[in-house]
């Protein structure tokens, strides 16, 4: 076994610990998306990697050349790319959506909103106005 | 939460790490990855497809039903930001800009005033101020075209080079966004509108479907492109490297589409009045 030969997996555990940081870490909703994104560049990475077989070529056929790199990593990561844009891209319309409603995109702020809305519709189910509910108190806080 | 998150992920890494060791080196030719399947695809593409780039026919014929359906997820993104986003109900914005073209002078109009008549002397701005520069603009004007037909190339020549419907349609995208970015919003959609972009979506989905639908119908199975060899009137054969670039140019059309529709929508927030 050569330690050496590995490094291709180290850079991508360290790339996809980085992601994971930024998803779990940071509150702000943007953030989370770059953190995703980088996660997410770790796995293609990966995959392509493991495709690379040394001394082969690109896998287009030609009399010249005998040995060819794996394709079906090349053609899984491919879609997964451009799938990959267009998830980010729904990913940030829906962050573009909770800061016109909430006018915010820091998740505890958005938490605490929530839990405030559900208090009082259940303080108003127990029979109260919502005049007389003066304040609420976030209970976490 | 901070440090919480923190030692989670020097605990994951490690472990990570630690797994890493019974992974095969990097360039192994005998690792499991590559004694599987793809030998098969190495050896009989050419005898299969008479493709020479086996990633093109891996992509549109063995795999054609993870293609297929990943054109779908494409597609119902686009859609999925179309509903989100689309403001549809035109409320006029607080005030206008208007660029006076030969004096170069920026008129404000309120809400309710008196547009400019004469469109070719005015021309409407963002509000967020946006300087004329002739040499960003002239420059794309002189590109975009070049980009463009670089895209096609690239999805008609994946056959023999590296290439295809995604690349192409990504790169026939970004010249459509540089045009956004370099001029704006509103020129942009008179050249290529969003009904355009939503209905060149569909129709490259459609594509890659309809031939799938086509191969059924002349008696082979979902996808099975040797059933088009009667319709194309060529050989099985030849039949499957036609219908591969078919499929790619389907594929080519929904990217283009949905690449363009999420900028529109994006950029604007949805109201595709001012933006980029």
């Amino acid at each position: 076994m050569n330690i050496i030969g590995l490094y291709n997996y180290w850079i991508v555990v360290v790339l996809m610990m980085i992601g994971f940081y930024v998803v779990i870490a940071h509150e702000n909703l943007i953030k989370k998306l770059v953190g995703l994104s980088i996660f997410q560049t770790s796995v293609f990475f990966f995959y392509i990697s493991t495709g690379k077989i040394s001394g082969a070529t690109a896998p287009i056929l030609d009399p010249e050349y005998h040995l060819y790199s794996n394709p079906l990593p090349h053609v899984l990561i491919l879609t997964a790319i451009v799938v990959g844009i267009a998830t980010t891209a729904l990913g940030l319309a829906l962050v573009v959506r909770i800061q016109e409603s909430y006018g915010s995109i820091e998740e505890h702020e958005i938490q605490s909103q929530d839990t405030q809305d559900q208090m009082e519709s259940q303080l108003e189910a127990y029979g109260f106005r919502k005049k007389h509910i003066l304040s609420i108190q976030n209970l976490d806080e | 939460m901070r440090l919480l998150g923190f030692i989670t992920v020097v605990l994951l890494g490690g472990l990570l790490f630690h797994l890493s060791l019974d992974f095969p080196d990097l360039g192994d030719a005998s690792s499991p990855a590559a004694t599987h399947v793809s030998p098969y695809y190495i050896e009989h593409t050419m005898e299969d497809t008479s493709v020479p780039n086996i990633v093109t026919a891996v992509l549109a014929d063995y795999r054609g039903y993870d293609t297929l359906f990943e054109t779908a997820v494409i597609f119902s993104a686009g859609l999925a930001c179309f509903f989100l986003m689309r403001i549809s109900e035109r409320t006029a914005p607080k005030a206008r800009f208007y660029r006076h073209l030969p004096t170069g002078l920026t008129l404000r109009i309120e809400k309710g005033g008196k547009i400019p008549e004469d469109t070719r002397e005015f021309e409407r701005i963002d509000s967020v101020w946006v300087p004329y520069d002739v040499i960003i603009t002239m420059t794309c004007r002189l590109v975009v075209p070049f980009i463009q037909l670089f895209a096609l190339y690239v999805i008609a020549h994946g056959h023999h080079s590296p290439g295809g419907g995604f690349q192409g349609g990504v790169i026939f995208g970004a010249a459509i966004i540089l045009y956004a970015i370099s001029n704006n919003l509103r020129r942009t959609l008179r050249r290529m509108s969003e009904r355009m972009s939503a209905l060149f979506g569909s129709v490259g989905v459609i594509i890659y479907g309809g031939t799938g639908m086509l191969c059924l119908l002349l008696g082979a199975g979902f996808l099975d492109y040797r059933g088009m060899a009667s319709l194309l009137g060529v050989d099985p054969v030849s039949a499957r490297s036609y219908s591969i670039l078919i499929v790619e140019t389907g594929v080519g059309l929904a990217v283009t589409a949905v690449m363009v529709w999420i900028y529109y929508n994006l950029s604007s927030a949805g109201k595709q009045d001012e933006g980029l």
